[in-house]
């Protein structure tokens, strides 16, 4: 045996933490935990305090004083359109979502060939994480009055068919690239990818041999995906449906550049710190998207979608 | 192996699933079909003509060049402190089981998982509250934040699959802790370590929504084609500029996704 | 006591606990320089627990565990003079074989000349020459599992653990592996330590074995003594077949209500009306089942006045033809009972 051998400082630091295993998990655990607790925790923290806060009506400034009276400014009719407006798309985005995405990760999972299955899975992954404004840049080109929908429109005599949906009240207008419906569009784009790999990961959980026994108990393929395979398969539409919900709650970006101009949660939040000044008001609006996505996680968590993120 | 043995899928299936992948991919097409077109005012389709001219007037344009090199030198510090915080939490929460572990996780994916908008606002006024002025590591603190659960994520999953006596063999045959980490874990967790720093990198490279807040009057490359986006002034230069982005958060996707390709083959052989 | 000198491995007292449960609860034993010992036991027994202690990946919470009369307590495993082949091989997946089997080399900065020509040579003992290039993925489990021994060998430790190493192989395997293991250990003279829930491998190569139960040892002997005489109810049952007989049936067959221990093949089965030898103990029963086994045929005798045994007969041929329904006279020596410490269950 070498032990002899005097130990250097590093093979006593190494045998010091060995023996003691918890204080390697502090040294480890650390660094990551300050970063994030401090500096993000630290600094939602105190954005929430400040929704506590109330700007003076008279100087404009920032009182540091606890008070609800933001809160009542938060809810006025103007803002209740604002809640509204933006929860409506949220879930019209989640719903036309999951439309989308579950025959992609069905086709995906049960009937691609690996190779095939890799190559969507590249396909999906690559707009996920590709650029999230070119992405949306790409839309204006798509949407603009004298752009690419309107072309291959007229090329298929649809006009007359773009022009009723655009006269739909509420959701139409002038041009795509200034309704709702295009907002919608775009938002359903980028967030699609969101949706389809949880989807992937809770349908690569259902066992072959469950569809089989479904199969062999004498169940049509149609009954076997509603009875089997479909409730299988919703944790993984709930666990994407947590990011199209939260993602489309927070963007100001997208109303901004396709759509009517009418706020969104995010937009409203992106003016009234910038443009207004009012950061306790604006701090007061993020409370509403975490109200909202604790409520949707505490169901989520209850439909057992964290399994499937 | 099984992949002859699965079933056909129905027409409309097939057809269903080829369009949603279609709604995926067709409007990157355009994007870089319009950067060749001639027209500077308008987004007209079918394109008059095609040129190449933007690309040398985009490379030579100051400011985009400026943009670019804060975007990149904000992706690679970013980066590089994710690598190293993702990487403890993540050994961390592999070697021991221990109290709030969950949250751990929880705590790491909150940046990502609540809206950009919330983490935007909340760095900005942590900054005004302490008099932080604007700077490149207001940027880049922000960028971290969110860029550390992408690393996380990847070496957590190849550790997790990787055999648990390693370590201890390691050790049982003579190596330190040091020697240990040196010769068995990092070239164990490598590939997933330069494949979640490829995916961070591509992350914050592109993020606008967080920066918009942290930035104050800096310029990333994605700052300046948001103010392209809302105030369209030089339509061409956006385009090129676009496909630019396209590739250069391509290449880092695409390498992250060979170096862990056995992961999704894992995941493609199913149970 | 034993001679502290040639004493390879010793525990006096030694128990460690994980929250409520006992995992070695007041272990003692030696090991001898050179020895072939094994720890045998169900799983959640406590041997592979001790293993992990001897190499240091447990620290016990009481007792004292000696390495060669070193008081190992507070030494990581890479300062303990002990390697170990793990139950999963545990081979570096990044590295080929030869880098496998010389990282112990290469941590102790043997010159690289010197590590290849070892490397070498143990690759070549545990007859994978030429294979040094491949990865661990590239070989088979009954390779891998000589990489793993190669590995451990060539730093030339003073105790050799090995854990389940044969678990993963098949039958077939196992038996050629558990020659080579044992020739290899007297070919080279290390102590070694071997941890198995398999009580056939457990007596085919250990000098001496431990039986381990519920975090205790329940006999420490050579393979033969603890066949032949095993001291507990669990030790009668776990290593090899046995009948146990408590009260009633203990007192009736012989004559006091200590429990006892007979093995099957040592039951000799007449006819009813045959007469046993003088002195031997006989009983009359009727066989309620026969299950041919092969080379012997198992029967189950349904004993006069309650009770059955279990009888296993060489299928030698010649021998009295029995099938169930038949009356028969079952007789053994008294000597070849074996009497229990503690109740049978």
């Amino acid at each position: 045996m070498t032990a002899a051998a005097r130990p250097t400082p590093l093979q006593r630091l190494s045998s010091l933490l060995y023996l003691h295993p918890r204080l390697l998990l502090l040294l480890l655990l650390a660094p990551p935990l300050l970063w994030l607790g401090v500096i993000y925790l630290g600094s939602l923290f105190a954005l929430l305090l400040q929704s506590f806060y109330y700007i003076d009506p008279f100087s404009g400034t920032i009182v540091r004083e606890f008070s609800l009276s933001t809160y009542r400014e938060l809810f006025t009719a103007a803002n209740a359109d604002i809640f509204l407006r933006t929860v409506l798309m949220a879930a019209a985005v989640t719903v036309a979502a999951a439309i989308i995405a579950f025959p992609v990760a069905y086709y995906m999972v049960r009937h691609a060939s690996l190779k095939m299955k890799a190559l969507l899975f590249l396909g999906v992954m690559l707009p996920l994480w590709s650029s999230y404004l070119v992405r949306v840049y790409a839309w204006k080109l798509l949407l603009a009055k004298e752009g690419i929908v309107t072309w291959f429109a007229e090329q298929l005599h649809l006009t007359w068919l773009l022009d009723a949906i655009l006269a739909i009240p509420v959701i139409g207008g002038p041009s795509l690239s200034i309704s709702y419906i295009g907002t919608f569009l775009v938002f359903l784009y980028i967030w699609l990818p969101f949706m389809i790999l949880p989807i992937v990961a809770a349908l690569e959980r259902v066992p072959r041999s469950l569809t089989e026994a479904s199969a062999d108990l004498g169940a049509r393929p149609g009954q076997t995906f509603r009875k089997v395979v479909f409730p299988l398969a919703v944790p993984g539409v709930v666990a994407g449906s947590i990011f199209t919900f939260s993602l489309t709650l927070g963007d100001y970006i997208i109303p901004r550049i396709v759509g009517n101009s009418r706020p969104f949660i995010g937009l409203a939040i992106y003016q009234l710190q910038g443009v207004a000044g009012n950061i306790p008001l604006a701090a007061a609006f993020t409370v509403v998207p975490i109200v909202v996505m604790a409520v949707y996680l505490v169901i989520a968590r209850r439909m057992g979608a964290f399994s499937a993120l | 192996m099984r992949s002859d043995g699965k079933p056909r899928a129905s027409w409309s299936l097939r057809a269903a699933a080829l369009a949603g992948m279609a709604f995926l991919h067709v409007p990157l097409f355009f994007i870089i079909l319009y950067a060749f077109s001639v027209e500077e005012k308008s987004f007209v389709f079918p394109l008059p003509g095609l040129t190449t001219k933007w690309f040398a007037v985009a490379f030579q344009r100051e400011d985009i060049r400026a943009a670019l090199g804060l975007s990149v030198r904000v992706a690679l510090m970013s980066t590089a402190i994710a690598i190293v915080l993702g990487t403890l939490a993540a050994a961390a929460v592999w070697r021991s089981r221990f109290f709030g572990r969950e949250s751990i996780s929880l705590l790491l994916i909150l940046p990502i998982a609540l809206p950009g908008i919330i983490t935007g606002i909340s760095l900005r006024s942590a900054y005004n509250l302490m008099d932080i002025p604007f700077s490149f590591w207001t940027i880049v603190i922000g960028h971290a934040t969110f860029c550390i659960v992408v690393v996380y994520n990847n070496v957590l999953a190849r550790l997790r699959r990787s055999a648990p006596g390693m370590i201890e063999a390691s050790m049982d045959l003579g190596a330190n802790g040091f020697q240990t980490f040196r010769y068995v874990i990092l070239p164990h967790m490598a590939t997933a370590l330069l494949a979640g720093g490829m995916l961070a990198f591509a992350l914050s490279f592109d993020e606008v929504i967080v920066t918009t807040f942290t930035a104050g009057q800096q310029t990333t490359l994605p700052i300046w084609m948001l103010s392209e986006l809302v105030r369209p002034r030089e339509r061409p230069v956006t385009n090129v500029v676009a496909v630019f982005v396209i590739a250069v958060t391509l290449v880092p996707i695409l390498i992250a996704f060979y170096l862990t390709r056995d992961t999704h083959e894992a995941a493609g052989s199913g149970k | 006591m034993s001679n502290p000198d040639s004493t390879a491995v010793s525990f006096s007292s030694v128990s460690r606990v994980f929250g409520e449960v006992r995992a070695v609860d007041n272990v003692s034993f030696d090991v001898g320089e050179g020895e072939f010992f094994s720890m045998l036991g169900p799983s959640g027994s406590g041997k592979t627990t001790c293993l992990r202690l001897i190499a240091g990946f447990e620290q016990p919470d009481a007792g004292r565990i000696l390495v060669h009369g070193r008081n190992v307590e507070g030494v990581p495993p890479y300062e303990r003079d002990v390697n170990t082949v793990f139950q999963d091989y545990a081979l570096f997946p990044h590295m080929t074989v030869y880098e496998n089997v010389a990282y112990g080399l290469m941590i102790r900065k043997v010159p690289s000349a010197e590590r290849r020509r070892r490397a070498e040579e143990m690759l070549e003992m545990v007859k994978l020459a030429g294979m040094g290039e491949r990865k661990p993925s590239q070989l088979s489990g009954g390779q891998r599992q000589r990489v793993a021994l190669a590995r451990a060998l060539i730093n030339h430790p003073s105790v050799l653990l090995l854990d389940e190493p044969l678990g993963a192989l098949d039958l077939k395997l196992r038996e050629q592996m558990q020659d080579e293991l044992k020739s290899l250990q007297r070919r080279v003279g290390i102590t070694f330590i071997y941890v198995t829930h398999d009580q056939g491998e457990a007596l085919a190569m250990s000098d001496r074995l431990a039986v381990f139960n519920h975090g205790r040892i329940e006999q420490i002997g050579a393979p033969g003594e603890i066949y032949e005489h095993p001291a507990t109810a669990f030790v009668a049952g776990f290593v090899g077949v046995s009948n146990l007989c408590e009260g009633a049936l203990a007192q009736r067959l012989a004559g006091s209500t200590r429990p006892f221990a007979i093995r099957p093949e040592k039951i000799s089965m007449l006819p009813a009306s045959g007469a046993a030898p003088d002195g031997a103990v006989t009983v009359l029963g009727k066989v309620s089942a026969a299950t041919y086994l092969g080379s012997t045929t198992r029967f189950v005798v349904a004993l006069e006045g309650g009770g059955e045994l279990t009888v296993v007969r060489q299928n030698s041929g010649g021998s009295l033809s029995v099938t169930p329904g038949d009356g028969v006279r079952l007789c053994w020596s008294r000597a070849l009972m074996q009497p229990l410490q503690g109740p049978a269950k």
